[in-house]
């Protein structure tokens, strides 16, 4: 319990990770915190990454986290800006109210 | 040791109730400043356990760039006001059950995975990327990305190029009744169709509107 090993930070990860997966199963009323949930996941995946780059001495975690970062930052944009054109289009972004694919 | 084990508890409790709160709080503006707190935390134990480029890029990135556009595009779209009340609505009631318990097999399934498995018995010696202690963090990184990873850099430089011409493609609204100016219309302009000769006669001046 005292010792802080690679199993604390895995742990640390996995439950980061599921608060992630319940924000976007449970949130039903904007879209927005659903952007931020996969925030979440990506920094759950980054947390695992660097930990294991840590503690088996391997630098290729850490550089992958970078990439990683690249790929969110770029995620967050494109995903904001569609939900900017939605809200423009249609003047909501309540996920209750975007059902046109429904069918 | 007492001290890291400390540190490491306080972060991740920290990080977790605040991960907790994105989910959960009712104001989207508050789920926006809840991220930025997850995201000092974790950088804080990134900091803390040895990588601190990573931790020092998290926060210029995440924080100074990510969580300020979510708020930009937050206040933008005037959705603070919606309340984002999940436990309340009687229509979204009955997929809760059915995430939550989605949610607790995923995260067993996980923990599983990190109790259960063994390092391969050579992996330590197998990497050729080994951390050199004698170096710095930021030094070694550089060391690698710009040599063994370079092709992968350029292609994230990439990634960051075509979202940006995406996010500014997909928001660009043209306006009407905008005067802009037009290179083109300027160089092609000529004597011959801007300036007229007129012939005036004694007392009596130009009708200008001919």
């Amino acid at each position: 319990m005292i010792d802080i090993g690679l199993g604390h930070y895995l742990t640390l990860g996995a439950i980061i990770f599921t608060i992630g997966v319940v924000g976007i199963f449970l949130n039903r009323k904007n879209i927005i915190v659903i952007l931020m949930s996969i925030e979440l996941i990506l920094l759950a995946v980054n947390i695992n990454l660097v930990s294991f780059s840590v503690f088996l001495n391997d630098l290729t975690g850490q550089i992958f986290t970078l990439f990683i970062l690249t790929v969110a930052a770029a995620e967050a944009a494109i995903g904001l800006a569609i939900i900017v054109v939605y809200y423009r289009n249609s003047s909501t972004i309540r996920v209750e109210e975007i059902d046109s694919l429904k069918g | 040791m007492i001290a890291h084990s400390i540190f490491f508890y306080t972060f991740s409790i920290i990080a977790i109730i605040s991960a907790i709160m994105v989910t959960a709080s009712k104001n989207t503006v508050h789920s926006v400043f809840f991220l930025i707190l997850d995201f000092i935390s974790i950088s804080c134990l990134f900091i803390m356990i040895g990588a601190e480029f990573l931790g020092m890029i998290m926060l210029i990135v995440y924080v100074g760039a990510v969580a300020v556009l979510f708020l930009f595009v937050v206040m933008m779209l005037n959705v603070a006001q919606q309340k984002n009340q999940w436990f309340l609505s009687s229509q979204s009631s009955k997929h809760i059950p059915i995430g939550l318990i989605i949610s607790v097999i995923i995260f067993f399934e996980l923990i599983i995975v990190v109790g259960g498995w063994k390092y391969k018995p050579d992996l330590m010696t197998s990497s050729n990327l080994i951390i050199n202690e004698s170096i710095s963090n930021t030094h070694s990184i550089g060391n690698i990305l710009y040599t063994e990873y370079i092709h992968v850099f350029q292609l994230s430089g990439m990634i960051l190029l075509v979202a940006m011409i995406g996010a500014i493609i997909l928001t660009f609204r043209e306006r009407a009744g905008l005067k802009r100016q037009s290179y083109f219309k300027q160089i092609s302009r000529e004597r011959s169709d801007s300036i007229n000769l007129v012939e005036v006669e004694n007392n009596k001046g130009v009708n200008i509107d001919d």
